[in-house]
């Protein structure tokens, strides 16, 4: 945190006092990021808040926060006007919470002593904190898996949003796979993240029930030229050569969803897919550095290409090492993931380390949660993945957990939803 | 029981507050169900009079307390206009005493002697002047409570019935037939636990998990004897601890009987029955050795579902639809819970799959979050 929450004046609390709306709030916070249509962003303030409204939901090239809650949920109503109305009373929520208020019309406070407080409440008193919210609808919630049309969305489901293949090494557990719907909560603040998807839920029950969730707690991805690329847990820079919010004609090609891709409802959205990979840490920390080094193909100092120098030097596949052979190994990870082996494949990635403690046999449950935001995930994420299957990385990471979604639009305005068009 | 005691002890002290603030203040009960000291009138009947201590009244709910001083079986009704019957009690045998309470809005009545329980009784009109919304409101929350009040009544004397049953098989040394009746003893105690609990020294000694039971303090109750049957598989030495239980659980049950609820309480009952069931019930934590939860589990749902029936005029009047919702909901963890049935009981906890867990999970948050407002919902309006 770079400033108290007394300096920025924009606690919680403060501000359900004082700001009547998510438009005054910005203007309130005289730091906060400034978005353009694009939706691409200026620097990082890590107290203020992020506009939830716009042609594109926030949360994807919004320069990635430290801290991730990441929640799954399924449907167990029956009724599409149940899931209208709880779309409804998310997306009003979001707004709320993304501004720095509390969610409900009383919050965390102000209600009717004798009944329940509309906020949990342990939100109060931080700021913002940069929270986005993003939602993604599963293919489940189209047609669940005996077929079936449960909300009458069928015809609506986009092409893009085909199950995803196996891929080698596959070793996913359903409990933590998939899901009708995700909601991605991300700020500086873990607790403001965490507040959020609390809120979330409880607003869901009778509704939706979590299905999984995932903690993060530190980014592993740059998504701004602004940002330094931060380390995954196997001690590596990641994301170097990822997408950045500054590449907007590269967002346009590779991210968001054009008019008259797919369905109309869709237009201005993006395709996420999320891994949960666990990673074998402590056989990958007994790894020589030399041999961490050829898997990744990165030296892991600088972060340099193997045969490069800095960090963003380009990665020269032709380029032979000292013996001859390629400076970055055939095998090598950024090789395999790079998109001039991939048919040009290219995807925003999000992701964010993990631990969930330690697993009983004494290893850190740990690694990392894969997050990727794409046009089409049939032409960004699987031939990516299919070409993985020979990555030496594998031998040190499991893909435990799986989840696609589509994103749609960002809403809006006040009054809109997310998902509004899917339902219009 | 919940597993934290002094969550309990809290909350038994808070009603007691409650209770107490309500009857000091002495105007205006509201949705007590019991009326204040100024509220009570005598009333003294015998074969020729009716003798009312009191009969100029201001709108609000007034207790009648009958003596029958007369040789012959009394009634006393409170009639409204056109001999409407607002009030009766029956059966008032010679000597005895019995009470009565009733909710009156302006006007004329007539308290009304009956020595014999026959004719048109020995009448006396009461006056009563004021503010009619007000009392009207006071009526129907009062009305409410009373409904509980008598619904906590049945079950406590079930309770002890059944108690009775389950000890005599324990003494007996009858295993069998003391393992068959420990689920449905507890059932009527399942019920009403929210009242038991307004006693909090009593709910640990007769529902105390062997966890909750503090160090150097006695593992006593319900669950001692579950171990004695389930695990230990000896009841030779429980006669006592037997004895116990059944005295503890004679006088809550009277406590509960007479324990002063507002309609809010009964409301927020209902929701720490469904507490009761998302932390212990849930878990399989409250029958650790018999993991017969589901018997607890419906009888919580079951209390719940009664308070909200006794709530059930004001809240269709205060909010019809969030009372549509509280119906579905219950509606479908009943659905829910009857996949579970298994000849006259339940399937055991250990019989029940993750999956099963996480979708009776799913419907009681279902009701428990619109079950969590009631009691805001049922306050008095002034």
């Amino acid at each position: 945190m770079s400033s108290s929450t007394d300096q920025s004046g924009l606690s919680r609390r403060a501000m359900l006092g004082v700001v009547g709306g998510a438009g005054v709030a910005v203007g309130v916070a005289g730091a906060s990021i400034a978005y353009g249509p694009q939706g691409t962003a200026h620097a990082a303030d890590v107290d203020g808040p992020i506009e939830f409204y716009g042609e594109h939901q926030a949360g994807i090239v919004t320069p990635a926060q430290d801290r991730l809650h990441f929640a799954a949920f399924d449907l167990i109503t029956e009724s599409r006007d149940d899931l209208v109305a709880l779309l409804r009373a998310w997306s009003e929520a979001a707004a709320q919470m993304t501004a720095g208020r509390p969610a409900g019309a009383t919050g965390a406070v102000d209600g009717h002593p004798a009944a329940p407080p509309d906020d949990t409440g342990e939100a109060l008193d931080l700021p913002p904190g940069g929270l986005t919210l993003t939602i993604g609808f599963g293919p489940s919630l189209f047609v669940d898996a005996e077929g079936r049309d449960r909300f009458g969305l069928a015809d609506r489901k986009p092409e893009a949003l085909a199950e995803l293949p196996h891929f080698v090494g596959d070793a996913l557990r359903p409990e933590i796979s998939d899901g009708d719907l995700c909601v991605q909560a991300c700020a500086y603040d873990p607790q403001v993240a965490v507040h959020a998807i609390r809120n979330l839920a409880r607003i869901g029950f009778g509704k939706v029930s979590v299905r999984w969730s995932q903690l993060g707690f530190g980014r592993t991805s740059a998504t701004s030229r602004e940002q330094t690329t931060p380390r995954n847990m196997m001690g590596f820079k990641d994301g170097t050569n990822n997408l950045k919010a500054e590449d907007t004609a590269l967002l346009g090609e590779h991210v968001w969803v054009p008019e008259g891709e797919g369905p109309a409802w869709m237009a201005g959205g993006s395709y996420v897919v999320t891994r949960r990979i666990r990673m074998t840490i402590e056989t990958w920390d007994r790894t020589p550095l030399g041999e961490q080094e050829t898997i990744i193909g990165r030296t892991k100092g600088s972060g340099a290409p193997l045969g490069g120098v800095k960090e963003f030097d380009e990665l020269d596949f032709g380029k032979a090492g000292a013996d001859g052979t390629p400076a970055i190994p055939m095998q090598a990870h950024v090789r395999l993931a790079h998109h001039s082996t991939t048919n040009g494949a290219r995807m925003l990635r999000r992701g964010y380390n993990f631990t969930d403690g330690s697993d009983g046999l004494g290893r850190l449950d740990a690694g990392l949660f894969f997050i990727a935001y794409q046009r089409d995930p049939r032409t960004g994420f699987v031939p990516v993945q299919l070409n993985l299957a020979s990555d030496v990385l594998n031998e040190y990471i499991r893909h435990v957990g799986s989840g696609l979604f589509a994103c749609p639009p960002g809403v809006k305005g006040p009054g809109g939803f997310w998902g509004e068009g899917l339902f219009g | 029981m919940n597993a934290p005691h002094n969550r309990l002890m809290i909350g038994g002290a808070l009603a007691a507050t409650v209770a107490l603030a309500l009857a000091g203040c002495g105007g205006d009960d509201a949705g007590g169900g019991e009326t204040p000291a100024g509220n009570e009138i005598a009333v003294t009947a015998t074969d020729t009079e009716c003798t009312l201590s009191k009969t100029d009244l201001t709108t609000g709910n007034y207790t009648f307390a009958v003596e029958n001083k007369g040789t012959q079986v009394t009634e006393f009704y409170v009639y409204g206009p056109d001999d409407l019957i607002v009030g009766e009690v029956e059966n008032i045998a010679p000597g005895l005493s019995r009470k009565l309470t009733v909710p009156l809005k302006s006007g004329s009545y007539q308290g009304t002697c009956k020595p014999g329980m026959v004719g048109d009784g020995i009448r006396q009109t009461l006056t009563v002047t004021g503010d009619d919304a007000a009392a009207a409101d006071d009526a129907e929350l009062a009305a409410a409570v009373a409904t509980y009040k008598q619904y906590v009544a049945t079950q406590a004397d079930e309770l002890v019935t059944l108690t009775g049953q389950f000890t005599e098989a324990v003494k007996k040394g009858d295993a069998d037939e003391a393992k068959r009746l420990f689920p449905l003893a507890r059932e009527p105690w399942e019920r009403i636990e929210p009242v038991a609990e307004i006693f909090g020294d009593l709910d640990p000694i007769i529902d105390g998990r062997e966890g909750d039971v503090p160090e150097g303090g006695e593992f006593t109750g319900f669950h001692k004897l579950e171990k004695d049957l389930w695990e230990t598989k000896d009841i030779s030495k429980s006669g006592e601890m037997a004895d116990k239980l059944l005295t503890d659980v004679k006088e809550i049950a009277e406590k509960a009987k007479g324990a002063e609820l507002t309609a809010a309480q009964v409301g927020n009952g209902a929701k720490e029955l469904l507490d009761e069931v998302a932390s212990t019930k849930m878990t399989g934590e409250e029958d650790e050795f018999s993991h017969t939860d589901l018997w607890d589990f419906n009888a919580n749902i079951s209390g719940a579902q009664q308070a909200i029936e006794a709530l059930r005029p004001v809240l269709a009047a205060r909010d019809a639809a969030f009372l549509g919702t509280l119906d579905t909901a219950f509606k479908n963890v009943n659905d829910t819970l009857a996949q579970h049935r298994k000849g006259d009981g339940w399937k055991l906890h250990t019989e029940l799959t993750d999956a099963d867990l996480k979708e009776l999970s799913d419907v009681i948050n279902a009701l428990a979050e619109p079950l969590s407002h009631v009691g805001a919902k049922v306050l008095p309006t002034q």
